[in-house]
């Protein structure tokens, strides 16, 4: 019962990041339609910009945050005007392509800087466990759940309530009506980007603080395409839930299996859902057959 | 050269021919010329890079029939190519087959398995597919390092040397006449299949498949041979490499390897044979010429030469990068238009 506790937190903890990162997969897809490679490397970005913050330059936490959520935003906004916008209605080759080479740029570029090795700094996360019954948890893992549910959900209120978020949901609807009622399409791309950045960031800045900072973090990045089309390609709720599944699912495997099994869980659930439900859990259902 | 004004033809057969004019017979056999004499030229390191690209030419072509051809978007190229490396790898072990045999069993072998993966595409399009084919090429993956009484994990399974008539072929001067051999082949198959009706069935799939199965074309029956076919040279490319370097080690079949191949067919130009080979040369020159210019440089500027592995990574972004930006149809069209202008040269007509 112990262990079981245990794999459910760090399983939800790791979860929860999984989520943070389809999450910002999500709006981008949702806003253009692109299929996001980078979102491990925004992971990536986030862990490094938050251990440049704080752990070289010494910046108190909360100004550490802010700092990298807000460079993270600006190489986001930066990749949109720079890569994506000349590329706006090409193949879906072209975009998965333009952004597997936005991930080896970043990837370059961030090991680079800061080398190959894994760093370490001082958690904002406390570092003791709370003993509940037989079972002790990680303080760490334990409250960087909520800390995720927060921001995700500040996420999906922006989608039901603030103006950006409902011409968001427009454009996926419907490009043209949204064009003729007068969205502008550039800027709710920029906002898009601006806005997995932030989400990215602060799952990198959990990681940083969960797992360390290693240039291993961005391969955590695949791990949003068995979230997301579990969830639903289109859905911030489904982002969370299937954030939350694959990583207990991943957590027990490894926990109870064994045998690396559950590097490869995942991909196994993504096949199943893609021949049973391709729309996922609470996407739209939209998928095109032949 | 004789001058042409344009291409005027007065019998089927030079219509119907691959090389109708007499300026592209020309350029064929110069480059011919070249492919015969670089071995004897060349030193060993140029011979191993010329190698490389014959081999990657050999999986460009083969995933470019997949993807260029056929819209079918693949991001399972290095599970392919595993499959191919370990089964020609183990047919010899295991069985005792030669080698030759056993590269042509991987060859049908990585079909079979591609066809097997193509077959979600029959029901997905476009970004779900791709999608699929990764989780395919993550699992062939785990495979490779986890299912250890097969593949030996993440052992490399050392071959045998191949010999033909009594010379072994791995050698990089012996093996650049097989690697050559396999890539002309490949180039020929590629080239007279998009002739025929098959091959045309497959360009209409990709261009609108509704239209196309419209029109009488078996669309289940179409993208499953554009897998198998497809895969069966991605297969032959795999199992040249387990030959070539005579070790087969999982690191060269990871989700790399595909973006890698698809790199290759981006930057040469979707849908071209010829752009298939330049994108295979350039993508495969590019690291090398990078790690030529970090040895430069180490003795003048040792801190930037430090930096050189990671360069070799964002710039490898950055062509891909900027040829979808501004050239899409890649170096096989900036070839075209280098030949076009030259084509009626002096007499261009002039656009203004």
């Amino acid at each position: 019962m112990d262990i079981f506790l245990q794999l459910t937190v760090s399983g939800l903890s790791t979860g929860m990041i999984y989520a943070l990162a389809a999450a910002g997969f999500v709006v981008i897809y949702k806003a253009s339609d692109v299929i996001n490679f980078t979102q491990g490397d925004l992971l990536l970005l986030g862990t490094y910009l938050i251990f440049f913050a704080v752990g070289q330059i010494g910046l108190p936490w909360s100004l550490g945050v802010l700092v990298t959520v807000l460079l993270a935003v600006a190489v986001a906004l930066a990749i949109e005007r720079l890569v994506l916008r000349p590329l706006i209605g090409e193949p879906i080759i072209s975009m998965i392509m333009v952004t597997i080479g936005l991930s080896s740029i970043l990837r370059g570029l961030v090991n680079a800087i800061w080398g190959p090795a894994p760093r370490s700094f001082d958690s904002f996360l406390p570092e003791g466990s709370v003993v509940v019954g037989p079972a002790s948890l990680s303080t760490g893992r334990l409250l960087s759940i909520p800390i995720a549910l927060v921001v995700l959900a500040a996420l999906g209120l922006f989608f039901r309530h603030a103006r950006d978020g409902i011409a968001m949901r427009a454009i996926a609807d419907d490009q043209q009506a949204a064009l003729s009622m007068g969205i502008g399409i550039p800027r709710v791309l920029g906002v898009a980007w601006a806005l997995a950045a932030a989400s990215a960031a602060i799952g990198g800045i959990m990681l940083a603080g969960v797992v360390g900072v290693s240039p291993n973090v961005a391969s955590i990045g695949l791990r949003v395409f068995p979230v997301v089309i579990l969830g639903g390609l289109d859905s911030i709720k489904g982002a969370v839930v299937g954030g939350a599944i694959i990583g207990l699912l991943e957590a027990y495997t490894g926990g109870y299996v064994g045998h690396g099994l559950n590097l490869v869980v995942p991909y196994g659930v993504l096949i199943l859902v893609l021949m049973v439900r391709p729309y996922g859990l609470f996407g739209r259902e939209i998928i095109e057959r032949v | 050269m004789s001058m042409e004004c344009g291409v005027f033809h007065t019998r089927y057969e030079s219509d119907m021919g691959l090389r109708p004019r007499p300026a592209q017979r020309i350029r064929l056999a110069a480059f011919a010329a070249f492919v015969l004499v670089f071995p004897f030229l060349a030193g060993p390191y140029w011979l191993d890079l010329a190698n490389q690209i014959a081999i990657a030419t050999v999986g460009a072509i083969g995933l470019n029939i997949l993807v260029g051809y056929t819209g079918q978007i693949s991001l399972g190229q290095g599970a392919f190519m595993a499959v191919g490396a370990y089964s020609a790898g183990l047919l010899t072990l295991n069985l005792g087959l030669p080698w030759g045999v056993s590269i042509a069993l991987a060859c049908v072998i990585t079909a079979v398995a591609g066809s097997f993966f193509g077959l979600p595409s029959l029901r997905l399009k476009g970004l779900y597919l791709a999608i699929a084919t990764l989780a395919a090429q993550e699992i062939v993956e785990w495979a490779m390092t986890h299912w250890t009484a097969v593949t030996g994990g993440t052992e490399a399974i050392v071959l045998p040397a191949p010999r033909l008539f009594g010379v072994r072929l791995n050698g990089a001067f012996s093996f650049y006449w097989f690697g050559v051999a396999m890539a002309a082949g490949t180039a020929l198959f590629a080239a007279n299949l998009f002739r025929t009706r098959m091959g045309r069935a497959f360009v209409a799939v990709r261009d609108q498949d509704i239209a196309a199965s419209v029109i009488g074309v078996n669309l289940f029956r179409t993208k499953l041979l554009a897998f198998a076919t497809s895969s069966f040279f991605v297969g032959l490319a795999g199992a040249m490499i387990a030959y070539y370097r005579t070790i087969i080690t999982w690191e060269r079949f990871t989700l790399e390897t595909s973006i890698v191949y698809l790199a290759m067919i981006i930057v040469g130009g979707l849908g071209s044979i010829r752009g298939s080979f330049f994108g295979a040369a350039l993508i495969t020159l590019l690291p090398a010429l990078i790690a030529n210019a970090g040895r430069a440089l180490q003795d003048t500027a040792p801190v930037v030469a430090g930096l050189l592995p990671y360069a070799q990574q964002a710039v490898f972004g950055v062509v891909i990068i900027l040829f979808l930006i501004f050239e899409p149809k890649g170096l096989s069209k900036l070839w075209g238009n280098v030949k076009d202008y030259f084509h009626v040269w002096p007499f261009a007509y002039r656009r203004g």
